[in-house]
């Protein structure tokens, strides 16, 4: 079982400031297998999925405690290099967010300034990070052209596509498909169930029926607390916890 | 009801009057000053040096001073205003120190120019000696434009939206390649058209230059950048308070207020067909 933990947070406390936002966050991160963080607003699921690629590092006076594991080293280390964990561990925002450049150029930015420069290698790429993110048909024939064109839903993928070229081991997905319409939604969740044969996925929600379609196992933050921690069938069903039971029939929240 | 409709037309019209007198006070200075100084101008009088005290011949040595000095200036505050700027944006964590500077520059914004001319006076011509020459008098017009252009960079800089910094850290792109290839690009256009303000200002100074790099009259066109040169405004300057033949020299003294006026306006010009052509192109 220990075999295909990645990513373990371990009595982790977060504070902006003097506001602590995550208490005492201990989880583990299973291997190919999506887990959702679910939550009211302001529970801390963000904050949490930003703090496993350090994102949070950009913000002022803010205080991680506590150990988060990425295949059994603390990236919290003083000698870990955040940009050598960030390649490791991809992330997809809320809004899409390409660059102002051609379609080709958003997605070999990150692999040509880590190293890629032949031109074929990066074309074959951009091909196979297309096709892992179901954009290839749309994009092929304009790939020289503004990535600001294409629609929000293909922009998201777009955004994955980037993320995918840099050969991450896991992604992080922040509510991507809150800014997006019911369609194009359910490309993306298709997207994700087809990515977790390869790539561990944790995606933070707003949506309980989205946690429930796409997830494995499912996270409860109320309060900047893990609640509860589960199988997605089992939290969804028959939860441990009043308080997750509440959430989910929509008494609060 | 009517009452309150008169009050509102009232007020446009106070609106309207304003806007309008302000277009009819720059209009009328420019068509006094292109109507006195347009008749002067011609070829000969762009590519000819002064005769006979200045009142003949033409003010080419003026002009080319005047782009030499600019040139100079904004190869001074350009990477020096870029660079500080994306500092204070980019780098620096907020706090009293960055607030301090930040106050350092808006007050050097409001600095009187003759200021500036006495403090290269002391600084560049004196204490480094480089005399009266291109050198100090580019450097004095770069520390006097340099809070614009740093001004302008920090506002580009803002422009820029997080996503795109957030979108780059996140791909595993360390924080100096996310400056250099994402924010600089999109900033840059930002950043030249304050520029280009910037050199317009630096073009129409008298004050900084007159200390530090202005030549009475100099027939003789600059070999170095330590030597003297005339220049636009100064030569205006000269002609209508310090010649022996005021009256003789005022057709050229027009036609030298046309020439800078149309370089700095020529110059907004540019920043302006700039601007707007990049908010054409962004789309963000």
């Amino acid at each position: 079982m220990d075999n295909d933990i990645i990513i373990q947070t371990r009595n982790v406390n977060f504070y902006y400031g003097s506001f602590r936002a995550l208490t005492d966050v201990t989880m583990s991160f299973e291997k190919n297998r999506v887990t959702a963080l679910i939550g009211p607003s302001g529970c801390g699921k963000s904050t949490l999925l930003r703090l496993l690629n350090r994102m949070n590092d950009l913000i002022d006076g803010t205080t991680v405690e506590g150990e988060i594991l990425f295949e059994g080293r603390n990236i919290y280390d003083a000698n870990v290099d955040p940009v050598e964990i960030r390649k490791r561990i991809g992330m997809v925002f809320q809004k899409p967010n390409p660059f102002p450049k051609s379609i080709f150029n958003n997605i070999v930015y990150g692999p040509r300034l880590a190293g890629t420069q032949n031109k074929r290698e990066l074309e074959s790429l951009v091909e196979k990070s297309l096709k892992q993110a179901s954009l290839w048909e749309e994009a092929k024939d304009i790939l020289g052209q503004s990535a600001m064109a294409l629609s929000g839903g293909q922009q998201q993928r777009l955004c994955i596509a980037r993320a995918l070229a840099m050969k991450p081991d896991v992604l992080l997905m922040d509510e991507p498909t809150s800014a997006l319409d019911p369609i194009s939604t359910a490309k993306i969740e298709e997207l994700i169930d087809e990515l977790k044969k390869q790539y561990t996925i944790i995606i933070v929600t707003h949506n309980m029926q989205q946690a429930a379609r796409v997830s494995d196992y499912t996270g409860f933050f109320y309060l900047g607390k893990l609640i509860e921690f589960n199988p997605t069938e089992k939290l969804f069903t028959n939860p441990d916890e009043k308080q997750t039971e509440d959430y989910i029939t929509g008494r609060f929240g | 009801m009517r009452w309150r409709y008169f009050k509102q037309n009232v007020f446009f019209l106070m609106v309207r009057g304003s806007a309008l007198c302000i277009a009819l006070a720059i209009g009328a200075f420019l068509l006094y000053i292109f109507y006195h100084g347009v008749g002067v101008i011609s070829w000969s009088f762009l590519t000819e040096p002064p005769r006979d005290s200045m009142t003949k011949g033409g003010i080419m040595p003026a002009i080319l001073g005047t782009f030499y000095l600019t040139l100079g200036a904004i190869s001074v505050a350009l990477p020096l205003g870029i660079l500080s700027a994306v500092y204070l944006n980019e780098y620096a964590k907020q706090g009293p120190a960055v607030r301090i500077i930040r106050i350092g520059v808006n007050c050097l914004a409001g600095v009187p120019s003759i200021v500036f001319g006495l403090f290269g006076l002391g600084l560049f011509v004196v204490y480094l000696h480089f005399g009266s020459s291109i050198a100090s008098g580019a450097l004095t017009l770069g520390f006097l434009i340099l809070p614009t252009i740093i001004g302008a960079s920090e506002e580009a800089l803002k422009g820029v939206p997080s996503t795109f910094r957030e979108a780059s850290l996140a791909l595993g792109v360390s924080k100096w390649h996310t400056i250099l290839r994402i924010v600089l690009p999109n900033a840059l256009p930002g950043i030249l058209t304050g520029s280009i303000l910037g050199i317009g200002r630096a073009a129409g100074e008298t004050a900084p230059i007159m200390f530090t790099a202005a030549a009475f009259f100099t027939p003789l066109l600059p070999r170095s950048i330590f030597d003297q040169v005339m220049a636009l405004p100064y030569h205006v300057y000269v002609l209508a308070t310090a010649g022996t033949r005021i009256e003789e020299t005022r057709p050229i003294q027009y036609g030298t207020i046309v020439v800078l006026v149309a370089l700095v306006l020529g110059i907004d010009l540019i920043a302006i067909f700039i601007r707007s052509w990049i908010r054409k192109k962004k789309r963000w």
